[in-house]
């Protein structure tokens, strides 16, 4: 495992000012080890979050003119893709199929792959399609862990109130119900598919804070957590020889004369070729929207997080809930450059380390929710002045060297090993130097608008994993979005391949885009045409 | 290597093709700042998803280089091919009815019988892991240090690329992985018993309050809840 950093031929280029400060955090660090700051208090939570949270600013936003939330706000990135036009015309040829299948799931990470099994085991058949390669998501590269309330000390009415406070008393209850009583069997569900959690000898999980827990519940796979998970569901799907197709994306859905879900428009990445995929049910698990950069921030987020999943389902007539609330993750890496935006995970801080200005201080507690985290340092580093300068902007120290005072040595080694490793990719050898870090664009709190049976307004069109919105409120606690896909991609699955085999389901015949002429007649009403093709599918980097 | 007397840039050679491009990039922003739209070879852009293999090799070394593009910093006459797809032999079996004993390694990957020890796979991974001795382990039917060794893996396949034998070991590994959290790690009894004790109902009434409070007093709930240390 040293090995990692052996390779170097890498030369850190720390500033002076960044040496000088970090000598402060040298010097202080027996002090703040010991140190335990006090927690913030209601209110003073609400008037730093008013301040200084970018979900709070009120020019970045705009008011939706056309749809099921016409009215509402929403970044003006995704404003301008939510009233884009399609990719295709009305009058596409639907009539000769290339895909037919009872559930089509569209997006393969957590929540798709999840999905996906499921169907199968209710006896469907079901098919993944995927813009990139089945893993190639945010499930891939969650750090942290899965909350689950199974300790004796805990239960699902105690993780319920950290999330519904944490979300700030918004989420919708009956999903965050199902969240919390559900999570046990959902790690039950993926230790028995061969997932590897830390344990201890006994068979006890190894379980920590996360911010705002106010139990131990965290459940983790060292720091590849998602990895593991990801991986562990992506062989299961192979080896049940479901369908995925990738490098195709979704570009528009197609429903049927009632106007329920009955397929998707497909495009093959590489040849440009549309395809038609017909199918009885369709769900959503898009994921994310990182890759759109709200605000400049940088993202921690997978290449294709560009928030497809909201642009398909609200052009077909979903509802979205909380579109307009982001979380910014406290601990992006701010330095070197070449990670710049790169997850830092919040086991860091569950381990220990804690947050550190420019002079040396502990300016607050590690294990804040992230949405305040991230104003905080925010105001550390603007307000107050106490940041540290890089060449992308200013940062703050987490200090990591404190978890192996804290714990012992090599504890940093055995449970944050990708940390690790991506810091001593430059030089960086995180158990004798902090690091630097400030807020980076992590996950889409809001989204689309379910039912506790994971369908969205549009009948027979269900959706699950992060394209969701309401289960979290205004804020997600770490650990609940792996929880999430695991819990609600299952319901999604099952719900969509019990659907398909019903009468309810999609009728198979006059397949149709008109919901495409009728989204561009009301844009064309209210004036709010951007002009731009939409969903983008990837970002763009070229320069 | 000078990067003031060339502006701080450096050349590289993308596929043979020399560009000059800023020396702190990764080689994936390298291959970005020189106009390529990257559609395969990119995924979590975070060194986690192995889309990005890489082989390169600086200009007057012999040594080949393995790596992954989003994770690597460009250098001077950094020669570069991309690997974005590697045809790993991956075989399906059912998790619940799977013989854990050495046996299956047998049957599904018998080819790591073939190992030549050469060592070939260890040099050339992307995560610095010790791939010929995982593959050693799996050979003895130790699976708890084959997934411990293992780990890190993110299946990028660019030891089964460099493999004489034809292993795909990231396949071997992953199956050892799983066959160790199902079977050989200790069940988890305190999850068994919460699991039954919500399927039991022992939270509904507990549960049934919190659905039925006002937000207020959730809000005094949650502001007055106890903390474990």
């Amino acid at each position: 495992m040293t090995e990692i950093l052996k390779r170097k031929e890498a030369v850190k280029t720390y500033t002076e000012e960044m040496k000088k400060s970090m000598e402060k955090v040298g010097g202080n660090r027996q002090k703040n080890v010991g140190f335990e700051p006090g927690r913030m208090t209601a209110g003073e939570k609400e008037k730093l979050l008013a301040t200084y949270h970018p979900d709070y600013m009120e020019n970045e936003f705009e008011i939706l003119k056309v749809g099921k939330n016409k009215g509402e706000k929403v970044p003006k990135e995704l404003a301008a893709l939510l009233q884009g036009k399609s990719a295709v015309k009305s009058d596409f040829d639907l009539s000769r199929p290339d895909y037919d299948t009872d559930v089509l799931i569209i997006g393969g990470g957590g929540a798709g792959a999840a999905a996906a099994i499921e169907a199968d085991n209710a006896g469907a058949s079901v098919m993944i399609v995927t813009k990139l390669r089945i893993g190639d998501a945010n499930t891939m590269m969650a750090e942290g862990g899965i909350q689950a309330a199974d300790k004796p000390n805990d239960s699902p009415a105690v993780h319920f109130l950290d999330a519904y406070g944490g979300g700030h008393f918004a989420a919708k209850k009956e999903l965050l119900y199902k969240l919390v009583t559900e999570a046990p069997e959902a790690v039950k569900w993926l230790n028995s598919l061969g997932v590897e959690f830390d344990k201890t000898d006994d068979g006890t999980m190894i379980t920590t804070h996360g911010g705002g827990t106010s139990r131990k519940r965290m459940h983790a796979a060292k720091d590849y957590s998602g990895a593991e998970i990801m991986r562990t569901l992506r062989d299961e799907v192979l080896n049940r020889k479901i369908p995925v197709v990738d490098f195709t994306a979704a570009v528009e859905l197609i429903l049927d004369e009632n106007g329920s879900a009955a397929g998707a428009v497909l495009m093959n990445m590489e040849t440009r070729e549309f395809l038609v995929a017909k199918a009885k049910t369709v769900i959503l698990a898009t994921g994310g929207a990182g890759r759109l950069h709200y605000q400049g921030f940088p993202t921690s987020n997978h290449y294709g997080a560009t928030a497809d999943g909201l642009i398909l389902g609200y052009r077909a007539g979903a509802k979205l809930l909380y579109a307009d609330t982001l979380q910014y993750h406290p601990t992006g890496a701010a330095f070197p450059v070449q990670i710049f935006g790169a997850l830092v995970t919040e086991k860091v801080r569950s381990l220990g380390a804690k947050l550190i200005n420019s002079e040396g201080e502990v300016f607050m507690h590690p294990l804040e929710t992230r949405d305040v985290a991230a104003a905080s340092i925010i105001r550390e580093c603007n307000a107050r002045n106490k940041g540290v300068h890089t060449v992308n902007g200013v940062g703050v120290w987490l200090d990591t060297p404190m978890i192996d005072i804290k714990h012992g040595e090599g504890t940093i080694e055995k449970r944050i090993p990708a940390m690790l490793r991506m810091f001593g990719e430059y030089g960086i050898d995180i158990r004798k130097e902090p690091i630097l870090v400030y807020p980076t664009l992590h996950y889409q709190n809001g989204g689309i608008d379910i039912t506790p049976e994971c369908e969205t307004a549009v009948k027979n069109l269900f959706a699950a994993g992060e394209v969701v919105g309401g289960i979290h409120g205004r804020n997600r606690l770490m650990g609940n979005s792996l929880l999430d896909i695991i819990v609600f991609g299952r319901n999604a699955g099952r719900n969509a391949a019990n659907r398909s085999k019903t009468g309810e389901s999609a009728k198979n015949e006059n397949l149709s885009l008109s919901h495409i002429d009728a989204f561009e007649n009301e844009l064309k009403k209210a004036g709010a045409q951007s002009g731009i093709t939409s969903p983008v599918l990837l970002p763009k980097y070229t320069k | 290597m000078n990067d003031n007397a060339n502006n701080g840039k450096v050349n590289i050679y993308l596929f043979g093709k020399k560009y000059s491009v800023p020396s702190e990039l990764t080689i994936m922003t390298a291959m970005e700042y020189a106009g390529y739209s990257l559609v395969r070879g990119c995924g979590c852009r975070n060194g986690f998803c192995g889309a990005c293999a890489s082989i390169y090799r600086i200009e007057g070394d012999r040594e080949l280089k393995f790596c992954l593009a989003c994770q690597t910093q460009v250098r001077e006459g950094m020669y570069v091919a991309t690997l974005p797809f590697f045809p790993l032999v991956k075989k399906v079996y059912d998790i619940e009815k799977i013989n854990t004993s050495a046996q299956i390694m047998m049957q599904l990957y018998p080819e790591i019988y073939k190992c030549i020890g050469c060592n070939a796979c260890t040099k050339s991974c992307t995560q610095k892991l010790n791939v010929m001795q995982y593959i050693a382990y799996a050979q003895r039917g130790d699976f708890k240090k084959c997934a411990e060794e293992s780990f890190d893996c993110v299946m990028c396949g660019v030891c089964s690329s460099r493999c004489p034998a034809g292993i795909s070991h990231p396949q071997v590994a992953m199956l050892a992985r799983r066959i160790n959290g199902k079977y050989l790690t200790p069940e988890s009894e305190h999850l068994n018993i919460r699991a039954d004790e919500i399927s039991g109902g022992k939270f509904d009434e507990a549960m049934a309050a919190l659905m039925f409070a006002s937000d207020e007093e959730l809000k005094k709930l949650y502001n007055d809840r106890d903390i474990e240390a």
